[in-house]
């Protein structure tokens, strides 16, 4: 199909949701009202680090309105984590917390005023244990263990991984940089906090309605978890509130309320309060980087050396994934010839981080996209001509053995270059170019900046190993015209459940109206395996596709054979079947339908996507392979207050190679949603601690940007047709997150000259470099020295750099011509 | 979600029956107008009053009567969004309109009234948050506990008033009329409060404020501006009142106030007096704003670093002071609305 051929791809349509959004009609999990329902609480840790010696819940039992209390002396005695190198989570502590927020004990009662009470009523008695509070703390206090496993004491995850011969290509360049960063760990802030009802039915089968992100993981875990067979749960996600990642692990909340039913006999429902969301947490790792890179004359790239230091908080989570995630993705976006990455995730006793959208990579990203302006200046380059020149090349492998496809970076870059006319401002601006029309413009400088980067269309290999498909659909054609979509696939605000009636309705020429879309129910829809990495519209939608094509040909076969003409002359459009140059004796699609059922039974055809297995093929290699890779450029332009140091942003231009837009109007709002929540980062969010406590564990206190932050947008959307991608599609929702945090740092240098190395770039920091200027200091803000650590012996492998990709191998389940 | 504490709600109708109802009920009782400070707060069980005398149905406590040349008396319960927006305030004193527009949110300032404001309780990051989260930490002496987390030593808590309206009425000399049981008394605003996070007014608990008095607008010029992280919702953690009358070209009078960096309002005397009798120059305003930066004493427990606000206090005072001055101001757009 040619781009003029579509008819619903390419078109700005709303989202299908949208009716039930914005009148109120969504129903949330914690909408749900189910006849005598009893509500949940948690009793929550009190401690960073402690033994429980006893916990009594008599005075808790004893209150009226109270229907159950459990403690994890009431649940199987297994460990759990969503990975499954990384088993150390128990829905409730039985011996030991790990962080303030940690759950102890649920009580299930009348009304959540009760549990609430009841759960004060609850007493535990704990022995204190140090607490480890920082990375430092944690490595200086090897006596001090807050697991047992892991590759060091507190340390869970080193990894060390060398391709080619970095050494020698630094000692080669004519510029080596070394610069040491530090990003400061953010939360997800998802609108709708978490929230779980749970029904243990009288015949022994359990339903778990959930704001999750990946309901078929919930399904295998909670078997685990509460040792049930598997055939007998049944996980729900409503729709979810927006994640970013928050609502990817199985959480206490959850295995509590299902607990609590099995219990009292009652469905049970418990909402998370804002503040416990914040234990919760699974958000950005507070990563410090280490990076050494060597540069030609002309800005080449020779070799990269980057070290990380993740603090991981109190459990594994997705933490080995982050860990590797922070090295393997930069090569994808620049000519890397040789690499070497080191990383390290901590144990720390604060809330568990994990995947936030951008999982792992804007911390390097920040860093190498800061690292680059510096050289950029040493070598009297412009930064934006640096970037276009070292793109790396579509179709070749990396040095770390990832395949990238198309790549739209350098058409991105010469985009925002032109529509924030670059070549006029920055030199104007690093001038101090004066601004305001008021007189006292000296005071407030303009700065522009850029930065680009890359992100995968959705994880390679699944998180459990297995030879199945990460997404399947089933879609079945009725004859009323109207066709359902079954699916896996979690909406959760990116727009998976509009891709869903898209695809089949492009394919069959009807309208997404009529296509009834049914999501992630896991027993009714075939698995997709969740909505992270940005697989979904890729991974679901190739299925969609698939089971779309099939379905289209069993219909062709009838309205072929009663129109009497050969298949090939059929087209599937306006809601009918029929010959282009014969349209008046087109079939009615309903009829079409009828016919096809007449001829074939029930018309219901499965669909089913997994990647193409290119894994490098050495330990590790798991981590960072995806079907193919969007790129985004970012220009910046800002005004800083030179008396507050107070940042203005002015505007952003982002281009993303989005593949194929198949909803303009959706990728737009993914890209500004990620802009935000970039900008956010960027300049105010930070997940700190305190005496051990989170510092500010609500809307009001952690400061994330409103509307009045939020500059103009503007977003370029760059198509190139990926070989991989549904119709040629890439991802949206997370890439154009991570070029806005450096072009944001590298504007503001641009306009004062102050360089804060260190994630959120506040007003006290600039205020400081501004100072160290006037004093003629160094004016940079950031850390100043790394850990003493040891990291392992690298695994070295030769880099594959530049090698052109694999012959295509045939992707597992596709179909000869689909 | 987080829960209220049950409690009682009574609905007078007259400030005399809601004199009756705080007298009847004693220490049980606190007052509730929009609720927008005191809801939240009880939510944290900050407070768990067993009854709630609302005002939000006294009529006679709403509304603005008076003129320019008699001064203003803005009734307790006149929301924030009127007060903002209300002509003659907003032209005569410009330094009230504008605090009260930057109060938080449009959504709060719809709900939340002058006097709330005028009442707000002192707020410190050890303070504003969760029963859990406080009986975590220990507790501190302002709620349930012994000690001042952000000044161990200290005898006395140092929560900050963060009223956005209190250093605007007291650089306008402005005064709040309270009735109480034993009749009704009228105090300049700066009376009101006490340099004390916990016992921070000088009223009775129960005495209710009824209005805020404007004094005549006497060619009197006046300006507020707002430090905070973002540009809407946030409680202010520096806010610089400053109230000037003039003799053609020569300050007559002049009164700088700081908001949010201490337990009360704090007046800059020293700031003020070095005004009077000069002209506004940019090298007067530049000493002013100088001297003014002495009483700002931030501490620790707020948003932003301490030394961070200090700073502040030196370029918002020559801010405000420009803007009198009709020199240019240099600041963010909403800091311009005025
Ligand atoms: C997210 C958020 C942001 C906020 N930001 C700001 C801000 O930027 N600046 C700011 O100044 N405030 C802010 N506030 C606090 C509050 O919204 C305002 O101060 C508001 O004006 C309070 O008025 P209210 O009528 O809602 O007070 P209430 O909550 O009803 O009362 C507040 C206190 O005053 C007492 N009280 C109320 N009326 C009277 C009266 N007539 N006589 C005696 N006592 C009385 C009450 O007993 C209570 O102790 C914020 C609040 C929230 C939740
Ligand atoms: S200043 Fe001290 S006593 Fe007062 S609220 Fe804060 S920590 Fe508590």
């Amino acid at each position: 199909m040619t781009k003029d051929r579509f008819t619903i791809v390419g078109r700005p349509l709303p989202k299908i949701d949208a009716w039930g959004k914005v009148t109120g009609d969504t129903k949330y999990a914690d909408d749900l009202v189910l006849p005598r329902m009893a509500y949940g609480k948690l009793l929550r840790s009190a401690h960073a680090h402690a033994r429980i010696t006893a916990i009594d819940t008599t005075r808790a039992r004893a209150l009226a309105g109270v229907y159950g209390v459990i403690t994890g002396a009431d649940l199987p005695r297994v460990k759990f984590g969503i990975l499954p190198v990384s088993q150390d989570e128990e829905a409730l502590c039985v011996d030991k917390v790990r962080m303030v927020g940690d759950a102890i004990a649920a009580v299930a009662a009348v009304d959540e005023e009760t549990a609430e009470r009841a759960c004060e009523l609850i007493d535990v008695t704990y022995e204190p244990l140090p607490s480890l509070m920082s990375m430092e703390d944690a490595l200086a206090h090897p006596e001090v263990r807050i697991h047992e496993y892991g590759d060091g004491p507190n340390v869970h995850k080193n990894v060390s991984l060398q391709f080619g011969d970095v050494d020698a290509a630094l000692a080669a360049s004519h510029l080596v940089r070394e610069d040491v960063f530090y990003f400061e760990g953010n939360t997800h802030l998802p609108m709708e906090q978490h929230a779980a009802v749970a029904q243990w039915a009288a015949d022994g089968r359990l339903t778990l309605w959930s704001s999750t992100q990946t309901p078929h993981y919930v399904h295998r875990l909670l078997t685990k978890i509460l040792d049930v067979p598997g055939a007998h749960v049944r996980v729900i996600a409503t729709p979810v509130g927006g994640g970013f990642g928050g609502k990817l692990d199985p959480f206490a909340h959850e295995i509590a309320a299902c607990q609590l039913s099995k219990l009292t006999g009652r469905p049970v429902k418990i909402a998370l309060t804002r503040e416990e969301v914040f234990y919760v947490h699974r958000g950005r790792h507070p990563v410090l980087m280490w990076i050494k890179t060597g540069f030609t004359n002309d800005g080449d790239i020779t070799g990269c050396h980057l070290k990380t230091w993740l603090d991981g908080g109190a459990y594994g989570s997705y933490g080995v994934a982050s860990t590797f995630y922070t090295g393997v993705i930069n090569p994808v976006t620049y000519k890397i010839p040789v690499y070497k990455f080191e990383g390290a995730r901590v144990f720390t006793n604060k809330p568990p981080c994990g995947p936030k959208r951008g999982h792992g990579t804007p911390q390097p990203r920040f860093a190498l996209e800061c690292q680059l302006d510096k050289a950029a200046e040493q070598l009297g380059l412009d930064p934006a001509d640096m970037r276009r020149r070292i793109v790396a090349d579509p179709f070749t492998k990396t040095a770390n053995h990832l395949t990238v496809t198309t790549i739209g970076l350098g058409e991105c870059i010469d985009k925002v270059v032109e529509a924030s006319q670059w070549r006029a401002k920055r030199p104007a601006f690093a001038k101090g170019v004066v601004v305001g029309d008021r007189g006292l413009g000296e005071r407030r400088r303009k700065g522009i900046g850029i930065a680009c980067s890359a992100y995968m269309t959705g994880a390679g290999t699944a998180i459990y190993w297995n030879n199945m498909p990460h997404s399947g659909v089933v879609l079945r054609a009725d004859r009323s015209g109207g066709v359902a979509i079954l699916c896996g696939a979690t909406d959760i605000g990116q727009g998976s459940d509009s891709i869903l009636a898209y695809l089949p309705a492009e394919v069959l020429g009807i309208e997404p109206k009529d296509v009834h879309v049914h999501p992630a129910d896991t027993s009714l829809t075939p698995v997709d395996l969740g909505s992270y990495s940005s697989r979904v519209t890729l991974m679901c939608g190739m299925a969609a596709i698939q089971a779309a094509t099939r379905l289209r040909r069993a219909i062709a076969e009838a309205v072929a054979k009663k129109l009497e003409i050969s298949v090939d002359r059929l087209a599937f459009r306006d809601r009918k079947v029929g010959d282009p140059d014969d349209w008046e004796k087109a079939v009615p699609f309903a009829q079409a339908v009828e016919l096809g059922e007449a001829m074939h039974g029930v018309l219901a055809f499965p669909g089913a996507y997994a990647p193409p297995k290119r894994a490098g093929k050495y330990k590790g290699g798991g981590v960072g392979p995806s079907p193919c890779y969007s790129y985004s450029a970012c220009v910046v332009e800002l005004t800083v207050d030179e008396e507050t140091a107070e940042i203005h942003l002015d505007d952003v231009w982002i281009a993303h190679d989005i593949g194929r837009a198949l909803n303009p109007l959706l990728v737009e709002g993914q890209v500004e949603g990620s802009i935000y929540m970039g900008i956010g980062e960027a300049l105010m969010e930070a997940q700190v601690f305190r005496h051990d406590l989170h510092k500010a564990p609500s809307l009001l206190d952690y400061k994330s940007p409103t509307t009045l932050e939020t500059p103009p947008i503007h977003t370029i959307l760059v198509e190139t047709d990926d070989p991989e991608g549904p119709f040629g599609a890439k991802e949206a929702g997370q890439g154009p997150l991570l070029p806005v945090i450096p072009a944001i740092a590298n504007a503001i240098y641009n306009a004062v000259g102050v360089r804060v190395d260190e994630i959120p770039i506040t007003p006290d920091k600039v205020l400081k470099g501004l100072d160290l200027k006037r004093q003629g200091k160094s004016a940079r803000i950031g850390p100043e020295r790394i850990p003493l650590f040891k990291f392992k012996e690298p695994l070295v492998v030769e880099s594959a750099f530049g090698q052109p990709l694999d012959a295509i191998a045939v992707r597992p389940f596709a179909d000869a011509q689909s | 979600m987080m829960r209220l504490p049950p409690f009682t709600y009574v609905a007078p109708r007259t400030v005399r029956d809601a004199v009756a109802a705080l007298r009847e009920h004693g220490a049980d009782a606190m007052l509730v107008a929009g609720g927008t400070d005191l809801y939240p707060n009880m939510k944290r069980r900050q407070f768990e009053p067993k009854v709630l005398v609302g005002l939000g149905g006294v009529a006679e406590m709403r509304g603005v009567r008076g003129s320019a040349r008699d001064g203003f008396t803005i009734g307790a319960g006149t929301t924030l969004s009127a007060l903002a927006r209300h002509p003659d305030i907003v032209r005569h004193y410009p330094g009230l309109a504008t605090a009260a527009g930057l109060v938080s949110s449009p959504q709060l300032r719809n709900m939340g009234t002058i006097g709330g404001n005028l009442c707000v309780d002192t707020r410190c990051n050890y303070y504003n948050q969760s029963f859990a989260w406080r009986k975590a930490i220990g507790f501190c002496m302002k709620k349930d506990g012994e000690i001042c987390l952000v000044a161990p030593g200290s005898p006395r808590c140092w929560a900050v008033s963060s009223s956005d309206v209190a250093p605007v009425a007291w650089s306008l000399g402005a005064k709040v009329r309270l009735v109480g049981p034993a009749g009704e008394r009228v105090i300049p605003a700066e009376a009101l409060y006490r340099d004390d996070g916990i016992q921070y007014l000088a009223k009775q608990p129960n005495e209710i404020l009824t209005a805020l008095l404007l004094p005549p607008a006497d060619g009197r010029r006046s300006a507020y501006m707002k430090l905070r992280r973002r540009g809407s919702f946030d409680f202010p953690v520096l806010g610089v009142a400053v109230s000037v009358r003039m003799d053609g070209e020569t300050v007559r009078e002049a009164r700088i106030v700081l908001g949010a960096v201490a337990s009360q309002p704090r007046e800059a005397t020293k700031a003020s007096a070095a005004l009077v009798g000069r002209q506004l120059t940019p090298e007067a305003i530049d000493a002013a704003a100088e001297a003014a930066a002495g009483p700002s004493k931030p501490l620790d427990n707020t948003d932003f670093t301490h030394p961070y606000r200090k700073k502040m206090t030196r370029v918002f005072v020559a801010r405000a002071l420009r803007r009198i001055a009709g020199l240019p101001v240099s600041g963010r757009v909403e800091e311009e609305l005025a």
